[in-house]
């Protein structure tokens, strides 16, 4: 299929991509760095090309509640968030999942407050992540417009009907232009095809009322829980499927995770979004001095392939987990307590140590994971380091 | 539309028996003859609150019209979301059935509107979608337990503001909710309360028929939460008209109408405070002054409307 290669910031890739997907609703409220995304979709609309019906609503908590109201009726729904502003609508994001909305939202990743700081890291989606929502991570602008058209057919498979986050770093990602291919207009709608309304229930559907989020206490409310937690156990199934016919339709393939030169590698870092990018450079560097590190790059973080990843990194020496948002007062960072707790019944399992990084949009550069890669080296031979450690911080 | 009992008594009863609203409670009163107006082809939102709570037990709803609930503060701007679907799946011609014209009406407590969805709510109605707010006012968190919210009244005892051996209830009068949807420049605004059925039924017939949004603020005598006889909800909702605490009128496009005209000698307040519990304390030795607070606050208030009802 013949593709348009364009330079977009990734707030301008998302945008189009959701465009392609012709929502039929999108509530917006404006916060840094996610602005621009729905500054571009407004033209969109202001221009005709989408036929969408905002709601420019006066808070996030409002963005989400109008997106569950409109979600309730069967329309396709989008809304966007960052930081604070996810942290406000928090309430809505697990009610939103709850009722097992298809809606679609990108978080373009920034710090949350305090001190307030509008600069990229994890903490907004890391505070969601039991939130009850998928949630895909993306390194570059290309990935970001790649899982804003697939999220829709992820969102809205008849066996999984669970909200999509999908997550691109502020300003790293948002802001910054840079070539990627996109699908033409007809190609993209073919692909995420219209939203089925004559499956499922509809609030509008007068002839047969129904009623959404009811009381619900002790003796149903456990059993609803479970059918959350299985419907996001159905959805890698669904989530690998689509991948696969995105990757046969455009030659980019997507899995849960990928494996950057981790064949051989004694040494594995694991990371999520842009720092992926960097560290792909620094690895290179390091094999051309023949150290056999490698690198793993999270897209599937909810639901997260738990037994996937100890298969991957079951052969790998020393593992280095990178989160950019610290779990306060926790053992380590989110993403590696996660890691570290799928490693633990690996017959032989690798040292895993986790270093905290880039908080508040602390620059992370190819010399900090040069860094980190020396200390990987020195605990595979045997030095002893902390488990949890800090990198690019001045103490 | 006219609205007359002859039609009314045909409607169907769109708000089932069985639900779990206390003995005498005059709110499912209030969703009861709201809906009978309003008709089948009606979307409900209700806030967190007693109503949500009664009506919708699972596996049990007492909704025979699709409702939905999703927090406390964020009714208005859930049915903002429905309401705009609506229209975009009008427009594509995906309705899931054909309807021409189908209302969206929200409801919330006093809490859920006067306070913490009060944000939410504004932006509603600024925004101009075509839905009408509810507000089934009872003057305090009674679904919580009886706190006090910017709707009660001066004097009141709650379990927040107690009366005790230093303190005599809230220390404020309540806000003026409703002059702040007029604010707003709504299409239209009414204030009402359930025992002049007509009226209440009057003002859910203009609101619904309005191009925009619309807001109801309606008082809702509370058993539990006021203290009185399950039997005298209504009565307590005439009295509170009566004694011009709560006067009926309505704001078409900005202009304030009196609809209801109290005896021209005024009922005093006292006959009001003296028939709910949450009044006892005024009426101890010491605290008359309170009382004539009270009242000097209400004659204030209903001048005020007077003159704006351009009946001064």
């Amino acid at each position: 299929m013949k593709q348009i290669y364009v330079g977009l910031t990734g707030n301008e890739a998302v945008a189009t991509a959701f465009k392609q997907a012709r929502p039929h609703v999108a509530p917006a409220f404006p916060i840094t760095p996610q602005t621009e995304m729905m500054h571009k979709f407004a033209d969109f609309v202001a221009d005709g090309v989408v036929d969408t019906e905002m709601i420019l609503v006066e808070s996030e908590h409002s963005a989400m509640s109008a997106a569950i109201g409109s979600a309730a009726t069967g329309a396709r729904t989008f809304t966007a968030t960052s930081s604070a502003g996810f942290a406000l609508m928090w309430e809505v994001v697990y009610i939103a999942a709850s009722l097992r909305l298809p809606i679609c939202m990108p978080v373009v990743n920034r710090a949350l407050s305090g001190n307030i700081n509008i600069h990229n890291d994890h903490s907004d989606a890391m505070g969601g992540r039991d939130a009850g929502w998928i949630q895909l991570w993306c390194e570059n602008t290309q990935e970001a417009y790649d899982h804003a058209l697939m999220c829709w057919r992820i969102a809205e498979h008849k066996d999984v009907r669970l909200p999509v986050m999908i997550n691109y770093d502020g300003f790293i990602i948002s802001h910054t232009s840079e070539s990627l291919h996109i699908l033409p207009d007809e190609d993209a709608w073919k692909f995420v095809g219209p939203k089925d309304l004559k499956t499922g229930y509809s609030l509008l559907d007068m002839d047969h009322p129904i009623t959404v989020g009811p009381l619900d206490l002790t003796d149903y409310y456990f059993e609803h829980k479970v059918s959350q937690i299985e419907a996001l156990k159905r959805a890698p199934k669904h989530i690998a499927e689509v991948y696969k016919e995105f990757g046969q339709l455009t030659g980019r393939h997507y899995s849960f995770f990928e494996e950057y030169r981790t064949d051989d590698a004694d040494l594995v870092i694991v990371a999520l979004g842009s720092t992926a990018g960097t560290a792909k450079d620094v690895i290179d560097a390091q094999r051309e001095k023949g150290v056999k590190v490698g690198l793993l790059k999270i897209h599937m973080f909810r639901p997260f392939p738990a037994a996937e990843l100890a298969k991957a990194l079951s052969k790998a020496k020393v593992v280095g987990v990178m989160d950019k948002a610290a779990s306060f007062g926790g053992w380590g960072g989110p993403l590696f307590n996660e890691i570290r707790s799928a490693l633990y019944d690996l017959p032989a399992r690798p040292k895993i140590h986790n270093w905290i990084y880039g908080l508040g949009g602390r620059d992370t550069d190819v010399k900090q994971i040069a860094a980190l890669i020396d200390q990987l080296q020195a605990i595979a031979k045997g030095r002893e380091a902390e488990t949890v450690n800090l990198l690019g911080v001045r103490l | 539309m006219a609205v007359n009992l002859q039609t009314l008594s045909k409607n169907e009863d769109l708000l089932t028996g069985g639900h779990r609203a206390c003995a005498g409670c005059t709110g499912s009163n209030i969703l009861r003859q709201i809906m009978l107006t309003a008709g089948r082809d009606t979307v409900v939102g209700g806030a967190t609150g007693c109503m949500e709570v009664v009506t919708t037990i699972f596996p049990y709803t007492a909704w025979k019209t699709p409702f939905i609930h999703s927090a406390f503060e964020n009714c208005a701007a859930t049915i903002s979301g429905a309401e705009t679907a609506y229209r975009a799946l009008k427009k594509s011609g995906e309705l899931p059935v054909p309807r021409e014209r189908i209302n969206f009406i929200a409801f919330g407590g006093d809490g859920g509107t006067y306070d913490i969805g009060l944000q939410s709510l504004s932006g509603a109605m600024e925004r101009g979608h075509n839905m009408l707010y509810v507000c089934y006012d009872n003057e305090a968190y009674m679904n919580t337990g009886i706190q006090r919210s910017g709707a009660t009244p001066f004097g009141a005892h709650t379990s927040t503001a107690p009366a005790g051996k230093v303190k005599q209830g809230k220390d404020r009068h309540r806000k003026d909710l409703t002059k702040i949807m007029v604010a707003h420049n709504i299409p239209y605004v009414a204030q009402t309360t359930p025992f002049h059925w007509k009226d209440l039924q009057m003002k859910v017939r203009k609101a619904l028929d309005v191009d925009g949004p619309a807001f109801l603020n309606i008082l809702m005598p509370c058993t539990v939460g006021w203290g009185f006889d399950p039997a005298l909800g209504i009565e307590l909702s005439k009295m509170a008209t009566e004694c011009n605490f709560w006067p009926l009128f309505e704001v078409e496009n900005g202009e304030y109408k009196l609809t209801y005209k109290p005896k021209a000698d005024r009922t005093p307040i006292e006959e009001w405070l003296k028939q709910q519990v949450r009044f006892k304390h005024l009426f101890k030795p010491g605290n008359e002054h309170l009382i004539v607070e009270i009242q000097r606050w209400v004659d204030d208030e209903q001048r005020k409307l007077l003159k704006l009802c351009g009946e001064a």
